[in-house]
């Protein structure tokens, strides 16, 4: 419904279409959600009140942004649009329909996911079926310590103390320097030269010591502020909030790290398949570690920060005490997306970002040209997994009351692979797209599609509301089907593959953009057996 | 073209709605998975439901309401079911929810209902947490994991007289609530718990089996619904083991012993829903089910129909303590947590003051040869007031 | 615990895995052949499979009446999956993979999810218009009697069979006969016949297989065939080893079986086979692993109970891609650049 508009039409200056058409949808949302005025519309307002028609009103209420990024007007006006409708319209809105919060929320969380695992898949080339993984991570990080959790988990090792003191917590402290430190010395040593066998040993060795050292600091840690456990029965202060904030980043790119360095030296689907069976291990870990996650019972409820200038100005606004943290979190979400795309705009014109490229157009040639394939893949792994990180911890602070971890299954991880593949792989504002159309698909239009027939005549096996999954495919297919290269597709790779010719080209060209990587689909392969495809390369053996 | 099809959409849609708006809409909505591999446990209550709401139909539209019952998909997923439940709060005409199936849903998803004071009877949540944070507007009908586990513990110790039980759950939020309590209480009257796992297979349980096949139970309690439990008992026959098996409310289906086909002997279950034969009323319900959706009533279908019934007399009684005018939410979520509900296929209801049913008599079902009978009642209360 | 009531113990856990591998291993093979030719992961697989197993659900019902052999209703309802999953398979690759052969390498993959979606509502929705969700197979009489069983005239062979731990049903049987079988019949149309060469061959170097005049479109949609047909295959013996299927349960046979062939190396049909069986054996072990703990007094075993049976075939799986990193049968070559 957000396609993209017409050659013609991006010739001319759309500067007064865009603004009359935001004007109109804007005032369209607004009416639409608020229920007195709906009924003093008469049949207007039975129509506009409608679930799907209502769902439809914020889809296109929701593209102008599309249409203030696509089409060539004043600047001034892409700004006052898109300022007018994020930070103003939207709210407004919101106001009348809490609603319309969560699902901008969770646009707002799927678009940084998407960004993330578009860093790994669309940039590296690296298919990673596991990312939920580090959303996880960002939502337990905060679902433990910004609940009630961190006081069962204090309370079972006040009691469960063994023989743990402060002097445990000097060795593990003791530990943990000296083995960090010994792997930053067996690297740099060892740093221009192929890792010999005795290297690799000892730094294996050493990273053993680390998580050795950072186990027996950790529960130093958890014994002696055992007896806190009383002051945190609902978690750790709200304030703490914005450190996590940061710890999130931190934990989710570490686990990046520690997940990259066994299965990155894995190619094609082999690193597919292993992602999917690591996502699913932090999946069933929080479901079994009940001591930490409580596991399927779920976290008890969880915090969010407050910041009172901003509360007094919701409720100056008209916003009812229940909404503020939804408000708070709204204004948050789009701050984060916003650091978020800068970070993506600068990465993608970096130098990191080249390597990436490089590295998924052609593993081979990229390292001859002296790049370091593991560390660039490890980077590129630990950025997406931040985005995720942080984005986990949002939802958590969302969820409010608890989280679970039904939250975190397989069909996630597809679900944020196919928003990054329909929006357009390795385009900035292509998986953007793709995250808000499928979010939208999935909480607004699809079961509005539901709603909107509930009481109509149709046998149940039938009805709408019983077939998301199989709307959701056709959409899947039929937009894969004659939009392969996705419905935003990135405008760099395509410009360099038809310089000279019109760079508005329609982007169907852009299939042989990426066919970087299907020239391997070309190359030998020894029967039906293993390609070299899967081959590890040099560098790392 | 897309834009072409919407359009049409939206008219045709306009068109079945303007017909429909005489009477004030009063709207009763279900939330819990209608698509994806949960949706038959999810339509079953939605149906259940449906039926509740058509019996009261004509009742309402004497009084100048059109009743009517939307359907919301949580599809399982928290998050999806917090977005549903806000939509369902800004949807003003809708008064009350039936929901949901998963606690991991009910939880977040009445909490962001209880600002808006929707009222939620819940046809099928028993995890403690549900109504331990004392929510307004959050009410069940089931009997909370510490009231039918125990149900279960005794009457393993007392009835079936076992000394080693072996206790398996689905690794959901049900099915291991209620095993936990089980081991509580068996553990708090020294019987021995040989095992306690989890398991999220729903196909293959040899290694479970094998280990039963060692270690010898009296009995084995399976926290878990019928669809995974009918499995794993069948395959449990299939090598000769008769031990028996025990269950909560997750059980009470007639597809448990189709599933467990030759080897449906020697299971029972605790449920609040009065068996079949029992109640003249129960066989009327099965019979409309039957003929409105074309497939047989099963147990979640009771327990939504229940839940239903609960709502749609809550409101009943709000509109006729309003005068007969539509009634505040607020006023509704009195009417439901300070009613009394009469005639539902698992007795009368009243709830108690964070909305756990009060007393409720517990059924214990036996199946033998693929029949189910009633094995014995017991009596369970709320542990608050 | 002495010896002789834990090596029967150990040697049912293992038996019992090696049954449920061979159901992976079938299912493997599908995702293999579709992945060897087209380096796709065909996640509608699992559905294709599902549809086996539910028109053989439905061959057995409606022939549950006829007095007609067992054996003879088996077969039938195996060559009705058969067509069925095959035909279905080959459709999926002209409609959703053909249009897009030369689209990048994940664009397929996402349109094989969506076919696995429409798939999952469409199955639902024909059993549901018969007022089913769940299906439970009728199967015939003496199926799943034991296999040698007392009164049986190789009862004493049973009884020996059971002592040592080994305690199958006649269904157990039939699916490894009809497993090895398949596996033979597969074996010798890719490697023997000039069908399987022409496989090999657009396998191995489209273009250059297509110089030499061999019509790619058709060999994979041939092998879209035979690993639709053996889908359906795997589906009719997945519902008679577990008995029940609905439209939603190809899914986590799914993901082990692929993760199988992966184990396996993907592309390498035997690989698939020895993936399966392994992953079946080494769940199973996992399973028991708080048994075995608690015999071998080893206390943190006792915490690894069968909640942990799928993630310690993925630990398996990462341990065994560090050291083989492409798979226990896949061969390495060198990249040419």
């Amino acid at each position: 419904m957000t396609a993209a508009p017409t050659q013609a039409r991006r010739r001319q200056d759309m500067t007064l279409p865009l603004l009359l058409l935001a004007a109109v949808t804007s005032l369209v949302l607004i009416i639409s959600q608020h229920g007195d005025v709906l009924a003093r519309l008469g049949g207007l307002g039975t129509f506009l009140g409608n679930p799907l028609v209502r769902a439809v009103v914020l889809s296109l209420f929701l593209a102008n942004l599309l249409f203030a990024y696509r089409w060539r007007t004043q600047p001034w006006a892409k700004v006052l649009v898109g300022a007018a409708c994020l930070l103003l319209v939207l709210p407004w809105a919101g106001r009348d329909n809490t609603s319309l919060f969560d699902t901008a929320i969770q646009i707002g969380i799927f678009a940084a996911l998407a960004l993330g695992l578009n860093i790994v898949v669309g940039l590296a080339g690296l298919l990673d079926l596991g990312y939920v993984a580090f959303f996880a991570v960002g939502a337990y990080m905060w679902g433990i310590f910004g609940s009630g959790q961190i006081a069962t988990i204090l309370k079972y090792y006040g009691e469960h103390a063994g023989a743990t003191n402060a002097g445990t917590l000097v060795i593990g402290l003791l530990l943990t320097v000296i083995t960090a430190a010994s792997m930053l010395f067996i690297r740099r040593a060892g740093k221009g030269r192929a890792p010999s066998r005795a290297s690799s040993i000892s730094f294996g060795l050493a990273s053993f010591g680390l998580v050795a050292g950072l186990t027996l600091t950790g529960r130093a840690l958890l014994v002696l502020n055992a007896a806190k456990a009383q002051g945190l029965a609902t978690g750790l202060d709200a304030g703490f909030f914005w450190l996590f904030l940061a710890l999130s980043i931190f934990a989710a790119a570490v686990m990046g790290v520690l997940i990259g360095l066994p299965v990155l030296r894995l190619k094609g689907d082999y690193l597919a398949i292993i992602t999917l069976g690591l996502g699913e291990v932090i999946r069933v870990l929080a479901n079994n570690l009940t001591l930490y996650t409580n596991g399927s019972q779920g976290t008890p409820p969880i915090k969010s920060a407050s910041v009172p200038w901003l509360d007094a100005l919701a409720g100056r606004l008209g916003f009812s005490p229940d909404q503020y943290p939804l408000f708070f979190l709204y204004f948050l979400v789009l701050i984060i997306i916003s650091l978020i795309i800068l970070v993506n705009i600068r990465l993608d014109r970096s130098r990191i970002g080249r390597a990436w490229i490089a590295i998924r157009d052609d593993e081979v040639a990229a390292q001859a040209m002296g790049i370091p394939l593991m560390r660039t893949k490890l980077i590129a792994f630990a950025t997406g997994a931040s985005f995720a990180g942080i984005m986990g911890m949002i939802f958590a602070a969302k969820q409010a009351a608890t989280i679970t971890p039904e939250s975190f299954v397989l069909n996630q991880s597809i679900g944020v692979l196919s928003m990054v593949i329909l929006g357009g792989m390795g385009s900035i504002p292509g998986v953007i797209l793709g995250a808000a159309v499928v979010t939208l698909l999935n909480l607004s239009i699809l079961p509005s599609l539901g709603e909107a027939t509930a009481n109509m005549n149709i046998p149940q096996q039938v009805n709408p509301a019983q077939l998301q999954r199989l709307v959701f495919g056709v959409i899947l297919v039929v937009a894969m089907l004659f939009r392969p290269e996705g419905l935003l597709p990135n405008q760099r790779q395509a410009m360099q593959l038809h310089e000279g010719e019109d760079d508005n080209a329609p982007a169907v060209d852009s299939i042989e953009a990426d066919s970087g990587q299907d020239a391997h689909a070309e190359m030998a392969s020894p029967g039906l057996a293993g390609r070299e495809d899967d081959e590890r390369t040099g560098g790392v053996k | 073209m897309k834009k072409f099809g919407l359009t049409a959409m939206m008219l045709a849609g306009a068109l079945a709605l303007g017909n429909a708006s005489a009477a004030t809409v009063i709207k009763i909505a279900t939330l819990s998975p209608l698509s994806g591999g949960q949706s038959d446990l999810g339509t079953q209550i939605k149906n259940g439901a449906q039926l509740a709401v058509n019996e009261y139909k004509a009742q309402f539209a004497k009084l100048g309401f059109d009743l009517q019952l939307v359907g919301y998909d949580d599809q399982a997923d928290p998050a999806t079911g917090t977005a549903s439940a806000r939509k369902i709060a800004a949807d003003k005409s809708i008064l009350a929810v039936v929901g949901t199936l998963n606690s991991g849903v009910a939880i977040p998803s009445s909490a962001a209902l209880q600002p808006s004071h929707v009222a939620m009877v819940s046809p099928a949540n028993t995890a403690n947490q549900v109504t331990d944070r004392g929510l307004s507007n959050m009410n069940r009908i089931v009997a909370r994991d510490d009231a039918q586990g125990p149900a279960g513990a005794n009457f393993i110790m007392s009835n079936l007289k076992a000394k080693k039980v072996y206790i398996i759950n689905d690794k959901t939020a049900y099915g291991e609530g209620l095993a936990k309590e089980v081991e509580k209480a068996l553990k708090a009257k020294n019987v021995q718990v040989v095992a306690y796992e989890g398991t999220e297979e729903k196909n293959d349980f040899s290694s479970i089996i094998a280990k039963i096949q060692l270690q010898k139970p009296d009995a084995v309690y399976f926290g878990g619904i019928y669809n995974q439990a009918g499995v794993f008992i069948k395959q449990l026959r299939d090598k000769g083991l008769d031990t028996p098996v025990i269950g909560g409310d997750g059980f009470d289906s007639a597809e448990l012993a189709t599933i467990a086909g030759a080897g449906a002997n020697n299971i029972y279950f605790t449920t609040v829903a009065a068996p079949i034969d029992a109640l003249p009323a129960a066989k009327i319900f099965a019979g409309n089910y039957q003929k409105a959706f074309k497939k047989p009533a099963q147990g979640f279908g009771a327990f939504g129909y229940d839940a239903g019934k609960v709502v749609v007399q809550g409101v009943l009684a709000a509109i006729k303590n309003n005068g007969n005018k539509l009634p505040t939410r607020v006023q509704v979520e009195n009417a439901i947590r300070k009613g009394a509900f009469s005639g539902l296929l698992s007795g009368s209801v009243t709830f108690n003051s964070v909305g756990d049913r009060k007393a409720a008599k517990m059924y214990v079902m036996n199946v033998q040869g693929g029949k189910y009978k009633l094995a014995t009642t017991v009596n369970v209360s709320a542990p608050r007031n | 615990m002495d010896l002789s009531t834990l090596a029967p113990f150990l040697v049912n856990v293992v038996v019992g895995g090696l049954v449920l591998g061979f159901v992976y291993a079938i299912i493997a093979l599908g995702y293999t052949m579709v992945y060897g030719v087209l380096q796709l992961i065909n996640f509608a697989h699992s559905e294709v499979f599902v549809t086996g197993a539910i028109v053989g659900y439905e061959v057995f019902r409606v022939l549950e009446p006829s007095p007609m052999n067992g054996y003879l209703k088996l077969i039938i309802a195996l060559i009705a999956a058969m067509i069925v999953s095959g035909g279905l398979n080959v459709l999926i690759e002209r409609l959703a993979y053909r249009p897009l052969r030369n689209a990048p390498k994940l664009v397929p993959l996402i349109t094989a999810i969506g076919v696995s979606l429409i798939l999952q509502d469409l199955l639902k929705i024909i059993e549901g218009l018969q007022g089913r969700f769940d299906l439970t197979y009728t199967l015939p009489q003496g199926f799943s009697n034991k296999f040698c069983a007392t009164g049986s005239s190789c009862a004493a062979f049973g009884d020996t069979l059971r002592r040592i731990g080994v305690d199958l049903q006649v269904k157990d049987i039939i699916l490894v006969v009809v497993a090895l079988l398949s596996l033979a019949v597969l074996n010798y149309l890719v490697n023997h016949t000039r069908l399987g060469r022409a496989i090999r061959a657009v396998a191995q170097d489209r273009v250059t297989a297509g110089l030499m005049g061999i019509d790619s479109n058709r060999m994979i949609s041939a092998t879209f065939l035979i690993g639709g047909a053996l889908g359906g295959v795997s589906g009719v013996l997945f519902g008679m080893k577990f008995g029940t299927v609905n439209a939603y349960s190809g899914f986590d046979p799914g993901i082990i079986a692929f993760t199988a062939a992966v184990l396996g190396g993907i592309g390498s049909i035997p690989g698939a086979v020895l993936g399966g069986l392994l992953l079946g054996v080494i769940q199973n072990l996992i399973g028991v692993t708080n048994v075995l703990g608690s015999i071998t007094g080893i206390a943190n075993l006792a915490a690894i109970d069968a909640s942990y049976q799928r993630i310690g075939a993925f630990i398996v799986l990462v341990l065994i891609l560090i050291f083989k990193p492409t798979g226990l049968l896949g061969k390495s070559n060198t990249e040419k650049v």
